[in-house]
């Protein structure tokens, strides 16, 4: 890392994140304008989005390479009260929390109670979506049955393609209007709706444009304030980039990454759509201005670094918007899970991996930010040298860059009835999650909470906690003759709360759809533009909504502990089993050891207990599968938690399993925690054993000593497991390289362990950052790997 | 338990001559025992009484309860081989196969022949990790299904082996000549025990003894470790090797050049 770079992540890394009320100020006054209140909603909408980047400060670091930032300075976080109205107590909570902290002063206090609150109280999309729910939705979601995406965030979760490498913002500019005059106002009903849509879609691109000529005007003043003769040379080629790009299609590496960016910042000014925005296969989009600028001798190898790194600072500098309520359990953090994808293969399925594959190792290995996310994505066509060059950067203890198979990622997105081309230049985002990049809408709606199901299920429809009735009466269990009686009570309970969540699901697509368009986001996704539609509307030429399910592991070693003990041996009658699980296993010490020892457990690649999470599978798959959205798509399922299988546990009981109350569920298709017994090839063989095909995305955790690294021999073991679990059809995997003892260390002293980064389920965050009961999580399965 | 009776042949090995096999561990994912991901199977059973020995719970024939823990699982072929197969995938990925450890596998000879000629049948690359002491007729039968013997040496001097393993290693040194001169596949791994094997003069005799091949064999140095302590006192073993010094990086390697100067293939395992 050369001088600047070094300095520009110092910067980076040393900024306390703060509130930024320059967005919520811009955002009200505009609403408040007579201009506002005429427009058509999307119209509203791009006027706004206009309004915002006409008038935010621009910021311009210096030394940077790529300029661009979403608030008036680095780590300033803007807030979005037409979406989600933090109050005076949340900005004080998010000052003082001890974990993940954003900073507000005075000043920004005093705007928020005079002016921001008043005029968005009970006006919000939340405000919006909570008054909608019906009664059985709100309460499954209190008691933890399952998580709202949307009630903070619209639906983003979005990867860009390859458009912006090939088409100028004047160009698409162009396709709008064209569309415009093409649209058939006798035989379409839907033309005038088409109309308002696509004229919000060039005010967008207008105002993308516009903020990008500041920038330029910006530039060339510094440059004539400035003395220095090379950093006045910087500047104005720096303001030459500017006008170019996004007005233009790119000419060079420096100003495709530079058109990135601007539409990065669109793309998180607009709103604040879930998991940020993401560049996605950034290898194959910039190959061919790396090579063709190599061959012509304009762009060095080091210079490409260089800007790339820039870059990179650029995501770091951008913290995810601060949640409020239930979701900030559920997931806490500073990433936003932007996910650049390495590797893979190309649009006409040949081999992916090429030089610039290489640098961009470099580049992950020297920043080790925290953002943005990198994962590789592993064909059978990929070549063994990239797999080992990125377990060495995994070995390093960083998280990054996690790993997936892009041949079954194909294979889902086929399955899912798209396009193989398309399918081909898909790829994961978010956490795991596949996706048709630069094509499909496709939106998580929320975790679901199996284990909770069955706690309901074994309570005849009440929740324990509360003691409130909201499940079905699917019938005492302690009359259940045959474990088939418990899985079909099971079962009917799993369609009851699916059924309330895609109910809502549909409801606040609507919402969205009529109220939160989107058009800067859909001028950059095909179809919008073609469609007259917008992304929140099934403008996109693909639209799925995934609901995650949380917790196999556990729901499967409970359900396979109910059928042995209960149903099988008879160790005990499930009169007792209930009497055991009430009293958290006080007074049943031994019997929860039986339970915990004497039990068949998924991730042993014992049939046993796999197959009892194959019908769990089965169940999940069969509920959600298919079922239309709103949007024109379809609903689909994922397995994993992010960091919600510690919320989820905490509103559960004891369970069959041995695992006492509020501790934590399993996390992703990762066995219970000290469950494997068997080593990482029979949790390969027990995860295989899902159908992952049928699913958007998988989540499986491998923890290793670094020592298993530190061998030729041992990187290669490593690739062995990665090809064999791919070969299996297995989606994805990650692998968390550090010692317990370190961990511990980090804890006890988290000052001296600041950039210690683990990875935690689906992402990498800093451990000092993580909550003590994930912390906790994080050693003992540590430990338990350790032996 | 059916069939299993043990001969007790004068002065020599202890043999388990049935048709099902004692097994007290299969550990997947192995990666120290040969090439690739492998299977090792433990045996159970060994006639040697190796003071440093890192499986104690192994040495004795039959199944027992130890510090009232069952060790030891009787296994039928045909369920072992199932238990192989497991982790076909990845053996096929990696190069690997299964390995028969112990205890000394070849202590179980009826066994071993049977379940490496299904893994042969099957595809499945065999190796056999073994102390060496068995008759060669056992050899003899094995070397021609056997993809590659891990072959222990730990001591030259007559004498000294027998006072740290309880036997001879007049018979262990004459099956590794007979397994070099029919051309199999070894690999010689040599215990690295502080002050007992891991001796100057006793690496340079084992050199020197290897020497003598025209084709010179692949040798892994093991240093001592540890780790075994807690096992002897979990099982009320006598421990006779309590707060033994484990060997720096420096000594390791001193030994490791001993034989590189020789023009031998090194490896250290284990860590």
């Amino acid at each position: 890392m050369n001088k600047r770079i070094s300095k520009l992540r110092k910067q980076s890394t040393g900024i306390k994140p703060s509130i930024s009320v320059e967005r919520a100020q811009l955002v009200t006054e505009f609403y408040k304008s007579e201009k506002a209140q005429k427009a058509s909603v999307p119209v509203k909408r791009a006027l706004t989005f206009k309004y915002i980047l006409e008038n935010k400060q621009i910021c311009i670091n210096k030394g940077e390479l790529i300029v661009g930032e979403r608030g008036p300075a680095p780590q300033a976080t803007p807030t979005y009260p037409e979406i989600c109205l933090h109050s005076l107590d949340d900005l004080d909570i998010l000052d003082t929390r001890k974990k993940i902290p954003f900073s507000s002063d005075e000043k920004t206090k005093n705007i928020f109670k005079e002016k921001i609150i008043p005029f968005w109280k009970g006006k919000t999309i939340r405000d919006k979506i909570f008054n909608e729910l019906p009664q059985e939705w709100i309460e499954a979601y209190e008691a933890g049955v399952f998580t709202e995406f949307m009630e903070q965030r619209p639906p983003g979760h979005t990867v860009l393609g390859d458009k912006i490498y090939k088409k100028g913002f004047i160009e698409i500019i162009e396709d709008i209007r064209y569309k415009m005059k093409t649209l058939d106002f006798c035989n379409d009903p839907e033309a005038f709706n088409k109309k308002e849509e696509l004229k919000a879609m060039e005010i967008a691109a207008e105002a993308l444009i516009l903020f990008a000529k500041r920038h330029s005007e910006a530039l060339e003043k510094l440059a004539e304030e400035e003395n220095e003769t090379s950093e006045i040379e910087e500047l104005r080629q720096m303001a030459a980039i500017c006008k170019h790009v996004p007005a233009n299609a790119p000419r060079t590496f420096r100003e495709a990454l530079q058109y990135y960016w601007f539409v990065h910042i669109g793309v998180i000014t607009e709103v604040n759509p879930w998991d940020s925005f993401n560049p996605g296969r950034l290898d194959q989009h910039l190959f061919p201005f790396y090579q063709k600028e190599i061959k012509e001798g304009t762009l060095t190898k080091e210079k490409a670094k260089e800007i790339l790194q820039s870059l990179w600072i650029k995501f770091n500098n951008h913290p995810a918007p601060p949640k409020i309520g239930i979701t900030a359990k559920e997931s806490n953090t500073y990433t936003d899970f932007t996910l650049i994808n390495l590797g893979g293969v190309k649009a006409d399925g040949s081999d992916g991996v090429n030089e610039l594959t290489y640098l961009l190792f470099d580049v992950i290995e020297e920043m080790r930010l925290l953002q943005p996310g990198s994962m590789i994505q592993v064909s059978k066509k990929n070549p063994d040298r990239f797999i080992k060059r990125a377990l060495k950067i995994i070995r390093t203890g960083y998280g990054q860059p996690s790993v997936f198979n892009t041949d079954a990622i194909i294979q889902e997105l086929l399955q899912q009835g798209k396009s193989v081309e398309d399918a081909r230049m898909g790829g994961a985002s978010g956490c795991v999650e596949a996706g048709a990049f630069g094509r499909e809408a496709y939106i998580l709606t929320g975790y679901f909470n199996m284990s909770k199901v069955l706690e309901i299920t074994l309570n005849n429809g009440l929740d324990p906690r509360t003691g409130k009735k909201i499940g079905l009466k699917t019938g005492d269990p302690s009359n259940f003759q045959l474990f088939g009686d418990l899985m079909f009570a099971f079962e009917k309970q799993m369609n009851h709360f699916i059924n309330i969540k895609i109910r809502g699901n549909n409801i606040i697509d609507r919402i969205y759809s009529k109220n939160m368009p989107v058009p800067f986001l859909s001028l950059l996704i095909d179809d919008c533009i073609k469609n007259g539609k917008d992304y929140n509307n099934g403008g996109a030429r693909y639209n799925t909504s995934y609901i995650q399910g949380v917790g196999l592991g556990s729901i499967t070693d409970e359900l396979t502990s109910l059928k042995y003990h209960v149903f099988e041996k008879k160790t005990i009658l499930m009169d007792g089993m209930l009497a055991a699980l009430l009293n958290n296993f006080n007074d049943y010490e031994e019997f929860r050891k039986v339970l915990i020892n004497e039990t068949p457990k998924y991730g042993n690649d014992d049939d046993y207990a796999d197959d009892i999470m194959k019908q769990v599978f089965e169940i999940y798959y069969n509920a959600i599968n298919g079922k239309p959205t709103a949007r024109g798509g379809h609903h689909r399922i994922n397995l994993l938690p992010t960091t919600c299988h510690v919320y989820f546990g905490s509103v559960i009981g004891a369970m069959p399993d041995g695992r006492k109350a509020r501790l934590p569920l399993s996390e992703g298709i990762s066995p219970v925690q000290g469950a494997d017994r068997n080593g990482p090839t029979a949790v390969i063989k027990s995860a295989s054993k899902i159908d992952h095909i049928r699913t958007g995305g998988t989540l499986l955790n491998q923890k290793f000593a670094p020592s298993f690294f530190d061998t030729e021999q041992g990187i290669e073991n490593v690739m062995h497991l990665i090809r064999s679990y791919f070969k299996l059809d297995g989606h994805h995997i990650q692998f968390n390289v550090v010692t317990a003892g370190t961990l511990k260390k980090a804890k006890k002293n988290p000052e001296k362990y600041r950039d210690l980064i683990v990875r935690v389920a689906g992402y990498s965050d800093y451990f000092v950052d993580l909550t003590d009961e994930l912390q906790d999580e994080i050693i003992r399965r540590t430990e338990h790997r350790e032996g | 338990m059916t069939g299993t009776h043990y001969c007790n042949e004068p002065n020599l090995f202890l043999i388990n001559m049935s048709s099902t096999g004692i097994i007290f561990n299969i550990q997947r994912f192995s990666v120290n025992d040969g090439p690739g991901i492998r299977t090792t199977v433990f045996m159970k059973g060994c006639p040697l009484g190796c003071r440093w020995c890192h499986n104690p719970e192994s040495r004795s024939f039959g199944i027992e309860k130890i510090s009232g823990q069952a060790v030891g699982k009787e296994y039928l072929i045909d369920e072992l081989l199932e238990e192989i197969e497991k982790d076909r995938i990845f053996y096929d990925e990696s190069g690997g196969g299964v390995t028969f450890s112990g205890g000394e596998p070849l202590s179980q000879p009826e066994f071993l022949k049977g379940i490496i000629k299904k893994c042969k049948n099957a595809g499945i690359h065999c190796a056999i990790d073994t102390a060496g002491y068995a008759k060669k007729e056992i050899f003899k039968e094995l070397i021609g299904i056997t993809d590659l013997f891990l072959y222990d040496i730990k001591l030259i001097d007559p004498v000294q082996h027998l006072k740290y393993t309880d036997v001879s290693n007049h018979e262990i040194l004459e099956n590794l000549d007979y397994l070099v001169k029919n051309k199999v596949k070894i690999i010689v791994r040599l215990p690295l025990i502080p002050e007992i094997t891991a001796i100057d003069k006793n690496i340079e005799q084992i050199r020197d003894f290897l020497k003598k091949y025209k084709k010179t064999p692949e040798i892994n140095l093991l240093p001592y470790h540890r780790i075994a302590e807690n096992k002897y006192i979990k099982y009320g073993f006598k421990y006779m090797m309590i707060n033994k010094k484990e060997l720096d990086n420096a000594e390791i390697k001193h030994f490791q050049e001993i034989f590189i100067n020789s023009g031998f293939n090194v490896n250290i395992e284990g860590n």
